[in-house]
């Protein structure tokens, strides 16, 4: 074959935030030679974003903590739809993950006895996150990027995986392009760890960045995995909404942890009003209450109702809005400046201080933030072995966001960078494992997904920016924050039309660092996701957590624990029901009583 | 409420380029980034320019903003002047790949051969530490650090004489001192700093941290303590003489 480059390694990571670089320390610590593929520059990925903090029941700040609560908190959060068994390991192992962080230099912020400090979180009954500032992605991201660099791992920077091998059953390579040249890469490899993270470039109001096209989901698919719970959607409840140019980026839940409050136009803290059945009791009841708990009071107080699941504040946002109860450029009202003095908020929410400075001319420390719901993270993924993480494709493993079960139908905040540390390290240390026996690749498949990759060169088409603004349209409309029957099936039948324009979409210019053809490949990633969150939604005749019908708008006894799994059977994407085996009874109890 | 703008942007490669003009409908908040990527979508497809995060997080979108070393994403098109044509170029220190896109990897080599981080034994018996909020605080500012690079772009070490063989400029300087001055590092980086480093090069004029995006004090903080670090290792002749008696 000529016109590309062929390397062979024992494990491929593709994706460089902080699952695939920690899955990329742990192959190589099992002495595996491996390649971490980014799409972007070392160090830029997702995680960076990532502001409040990492969940681990480290007890530092409460000593009743312990990984039992921690696990309790991620199924009622889930709202029981978790596969247990990693949310058990995950409130097992993110302990010895902060800690082994440490080891490697990050240096989080302190308690006064010198040891990592904690804060509240949404759904966490006790302050949990540890955390660096409000920029912990950052430092987690740079810690990882610098044992990385000096663990012998190949990085692959600004590269793009279009497409898996799989020969005879089994992973065989992935084939990518790098952005500078345009030119094609062949990385063979008989284990292949997808930390591709989430989706949610399939919406205009988003918190994520272009890089979230799903590519991972959809890599996987292509290659015959089962992709799980892709319904369930988190829309975080905190997004910028003023102005348009910056709406859907994201307001740290920690600014709700450290004492800020929601209102509406009347000046009411709504979310006294929203409390959910299964946490009554939980929650403050008082604003009296509610600030003696922020003051610090923490042993005869409850916690503030802002502090709910993030499922629970958004669709409180979402109603308060609909109900005409909104901000004048349709939000609601984050206040802190109220609860905290301005330098304990310059302190603990330094770049929210920025953003909002910098981006809107808002001053938080003196007035409230105009926030609403932004499209955060997919709960939904790959699905995977809880103890390996590996694929129903033997050799592709899926680690952090775009592996599917984790967070069941609602993920806690600051569960994320736990997960990712935790599962991110599992999939590295099976992937090392599962290396050798790679299969060859047959020339001929790619070539064929080499001029695949190419085609839109050969078309006088479509602008592919306007087929994903369109996709976006469609997705925000019709399978946002409140889906019913008729809408989804609107979203199914504009998808179908968008697959058409997609196909036919034409590029100028040359294939050196050409924006426009980037997006055409990542136009078919963005079509399989969407249309798999569609397909999900509509078959789930429920609402739980991250997923809401309007035509049905309660839980169903008779879906709990039931997945919805995807999966590609020859052009068409099959959609079926699979109960998840029943929780053991000391799990159940577990979870009823507590500790 | 929109408002027509005019923005020149650097299109071309490596070996040949050329300032062109877009117009472009500029709404409230917009930032230079947003109408970087409006020309993109609806009038040049194969325009390069790099991002990420949009949100002054991640560093990726740096470049001279009618000359000065810039966020994209961090910058309102309402700072300057309605009738004013705003030039977008690439950042100057490092080769261009195409329009607003450089090679920064120099960047990523030069940060891999800087010594790693090595802490003291651990302080307490399950193999933990203890460090308290004011020692952290200080390499917590330098791990603000966005890799932006635009501190690189504006030092005139890089810049204006080239010296990327000789010195590793403010941005790795700023990342060795993160470990410098980490409580529990026990790895030695001087003798680093000043051969290969090259942190004699730096003369403090300052303008690394003018430009700074998170604020870092990159020459106070960073830089000068560095090289008072290097000073005492390799000219105190009291230290001199204490190392040649204990090895």
């Amino acid at each position: 074959m000529s016109d590309i480059r062929s390397l062979s390694y024992d494990v491929v990571v593709i994706g460089a935030g902080g699952a695939g670089l920690r899955a990329a320390i742990e192959a190589s610590a099992q002495k595996a030679k491996v390649a971490l593929v980014c799409k972007s520059l070392l160090g830029k990925a997702h995680t960076v974003m990532a502001e409040g903090g990492a969940a681990a029941a480290l007890g530092n700040v409460m000593g009743e903590d312990n990984w039992r609560v921690h696990f309790r908190d991620t199924m009622r959060g889930g709202k029981m739809h978790n596969n247990w068994r990693m949310a058990q390991i995950h409130a097992q192992e993110a302990p010895d993950r902060i800690h082994e962080l440490e080891a490697w230099g990050a240096l989080f912020d302190r308690t006064p006895d010198g040891r990592i400090n904690q804060r509240p979180f949404g759904g966490h009954t006790y302050s949990r996150l540890a955390h660096v500032g409000d920029r912990t992605g950052l430092e987690m991201i740079r810690v990882l990027q610098d044992k990385g660099v000096h663990s012998g791992i190949d990085v692959h920077m600004e590269c793009t995986i279009v497409r898996l091998f799989v020969v005879g059953g089994r992973v065989a390579g992935a084939l990518g392009y790098f952005r500078e040249t345009g030119r094609f890469v062949l990385l063979r490899a008989g284990a292949i760890v997808l930390a591709t993270g989430g989706i949610g470039k399939a919406w205009q109001v988003t918190s994520n960045s272009w890089e979230y096209t799903g590519d991972g989901h959809a890599l996987a698919y292509d290659a015959g995995a089962e992709l799980i719970d892709m319904e369930f959607v988190q829309f975080h409840p905190t997004g910028m909404v003023w102005p348009p140019s910056v709406r859907g980026i994201l307001v740290t839940e920690g600014v709700r942890g450290e004492g800020g409050v929601l209102k509406n136009s009347a000046g009411e803290r709504f979310m006294f009003r929203y409390m959910p059945d299964m946490f009554k009791g939980d929650f403050a009841e008082t604003e009296l209450e509610s600030d003696a708990w922020v003051k610090g009071d923490r042993k005869k107080n409850r916690r503030p109702p802002e502090l709910l699941t993030r499922d629970v504040v958004a669709k409180a946002i979402t109603k308060e809005i609909a109900e005409g109860r909104g901000s004048p450029h349709g939000g609601v009202f984050l206040d802190i400046a109220s609860k905290q003095n301005p330098e304990f908020i310059k302190k603990k929410l330094p770049s929210m201080y920025h953003q909002f400075k910098e981006l809107a001319h808002v001053d938080i420390t003196k007035d409230a933030m105009e926030i609403g719901p932004t499209t955060h993270y997919v709960m939904g993924g790959v699905k995977v072995d809880a103890e390996t993480q590996e694929s129903t494709v033997p050799g592709l493993f899926a680690a952090g966001e775009v592996g599917g079960g984790m967070h069941g139908a609602n993920r806690l905040g600051g569960n994320s960078l736990s997960d990712l540390l935790v599962f991110g390290r599992r999939a590295g240390l099976h992937a090392a494992a599962k290396r050798g026996g790679a299969p060859a690749i047959p020339d001929a498949e790619v070539e064929a997904s080499m001029r695949d990759a190419l085609a839109p060169f050969e078309r006088d088409g479509e602008n592919p920016f306007a087929v994903q603004s369109a996709l976006q349209a469609v997705m925000q409309r019709n399978a946002g924050i409140i889906r019913d029957k008729a809408g989804l099936e609107v979203a199914l039948a504009e998808l179908d039309k968008l697959k058409g324009r997609a196909s036919s979409v034409g590029i100028t210019g040359s294939r050196e660092y050409n924006p426009g053809w980037h997006t055409a490949i990542d136009l078919l990633s963005l079509l399989v996701v969407a249309e798999a969150t569609a397909r999900a939604a509509l078959e789930r005749t429920e609402s739980r957590g991250g997923h809401t019908r309007s035509d049905y708008p309660d839980s169903d006894e008779r879906q709990t624990r039931e997945h919805i799994v995807i999966k590609k059977e020859g052009d068409r994407m099959a959609v079926r029901r699979e109960a998840q085996p029943p929780l053991p009874a000391d799990v159940m109890k577990l979870i009823q009583e507590g500790a | 409420m929109s408002e027509t703008r005019r923005l020149r942007l650097f299109r071309g490669t490596r070996e040949r380029g050329e300032l062109k003009e877009y117009q472009v409908a500029a709404g409230e908040g917009m930032v230079v980034l947003d109408a970087v990527h409006a020309i993109q979508a609806e009038q040049a497809p194969d325009l390069a320019v790099r991002w990420n995060c949009k949100a002054g997080k991640c560093g990726s979108c740096s470049a001279e903003i009618n000359g000065k070393p810039r966020l994209m994403c961090m910058t309102r098109m309402s700072d300057y002047p309605a009738d004013e044509t705003i030039t977008v170029t690439p950042m100057k220190a490092f080769p261009v790949i195409k329009d607003l896109v450089t090679d920064v990897s120099w960047n990523y080599e030069v940060n891999k051969r800087i010594p790693a981080f090595k802490p003291r034994k651990p302080d307490a018996p399950d193999g933990t530490w203890r460090m308290y909020q004011f020692e952290v605080e200080r390499p917590q500012e330098f791990r603000k650090c966005i890799e932006c690079f635009l501190c690189q772009d504006v030092c005139h070490v890089l810049r204006a004489h080239d010296k990327h063989q000789e010195f590793m400029g403010p941005a790795m300087l700023v990342r060795a001192a993160v470990y410098e001055m980490h409580p529990l590092d026990v790895a030695d980086r001087s003798e680093h700093l000043r051969q290969e480093g090259g942190i004699g090069y730096c003369n403090i004029t300052k303008c690394c941290t003018e430009v700074c995006p998170e604020s870092i004090m990159i020459t106070d903080n960073a830089i000068i303590p560095l090289k008072e670090r290097v000073a005492d290792r390799n000219y105190d002749p009291l230290q001199w003489l204490w190392r040649k008696l204990t090895g």
